[in-house]
């Protein structure tokens, strides 16, 4: 699933989800070389501390958090850092909440529930952008 | 009052959460009406409250054996209490996002609250609830929908 070759820098990820399986299961299951996992964020205001000190170039993000939800913590994300590419990995369904999340900054959108290559389909999407 | 189209929306959620997240897909049984106000619980209860054009709450409630098989189908070793917890909020949470497909943006779901072994610690608001048993493997739970 990675297209991605050897000689191409790492990027470096941050995982944020209020779920302690779904943290491990994303860390697992994604298969993709460059992408290097610095830190793990269980709601928006943790995630906004660790991308401040880890700079992370890739985010997944989920959307129902407590403290902070997701879509204002992608807003910012990319205030911090305008190119950082955002992965939302979501239950919620609806268009109107993936549209919203797009026009706050983030990349990509991955309902889930997901299957690995689900998951890792979506992550070569968003790196496509590089 | 649900009606048999928003009842079908969850019984979609359900089927779908696990054919995707186990390869293994469960089948439902026949949903029923509960009026007396206490549908039931398993030992563990993942509890989602709805606000906005409808009000009211969404559980799904296993016992703890399917909740660990349910974690080792998806390559979790970790079948600590925490995670057994943080799997029933994840499936009860997974479930009522997906059904903004259908509801839309003002079907407004909370994080997950999770009781253990003690169903008496939550309240249904109103005593219509609507119960969609789940059979998986050998195992069996519920999705409990009680929507004004």
């Amino acid at each position: 699933m990675d297209t991605f070759s050897d000689s191409e820098s790492p990027l470096k990820l941050m995982i944020v989800d209020d779920s302690n399986i779904i943290r491990r299961r994303i860390e697992r299951s994604q298969q993709i070389a460059r992408l290097q996992v610095v830190g793990a964020a269980s709601n928006g205001r943790e995630a906004v501390e660790l991308f401040r000190r880890t700079r992370p170039d890739v985010v997944t993000m989920d959307l129902t958090m407590p403290e902070m939800d997701g879509v204002e913590c992608v807003g910012q994300l990319v205030a911090m850092k305008s190119d950082v590419l955002i992965l939302v990995v979501s239950a919620l369904a609806d268009k109107a909440t993936a549209v919203e999340a797009i026009a706050r900054g983030a990349n990509g959108f991955l309902c889930k529930p997901f299957t690995d290559r689900q998951l890792n389909d979506a992550l070569a999407d968003l790196l496509s952008e590089v | 009052m649900l009606k048999e189209a928003e009842i079908r929306t969850f019984i979609r959620g359900v089927t779908h959460y696990f054919e995707t997240s186990t390869q293994q897909p469960a089948s439902v049984g026949s949903p029923y009406l509960v009026t007396d106000g206490k549908p039931g619980a398993y030992d563990y209860t993942g509890i989602i409250g709805v606000s906005g054009a409808r009000r009211g709450i969404v559980y799904f409630t296993a016992p703890r054996g399917m909740l660990t098989v349910l974690l080792m189908r998806m390559q979790e070793t970790d079948t600590s209490d925490a995670n057994i917890m943080d799997l029933v909020g994840e499936v009860a949470n997974t479930i009522s996002g997906n059904a903004r497909r259908d509801f839309g943006k003002q079907f407004a779901i909370s994080v997950p609250t999770v009781v253990a072994n003690d169903v008496d610690k939550f309240t249904a608001p109103h005593f219509r609830s609507f119960v969609i048993p789940i059979n998986w493997r050998s195992h069996s739970a519920k999705l409990v929908v009680c929507l004004e």
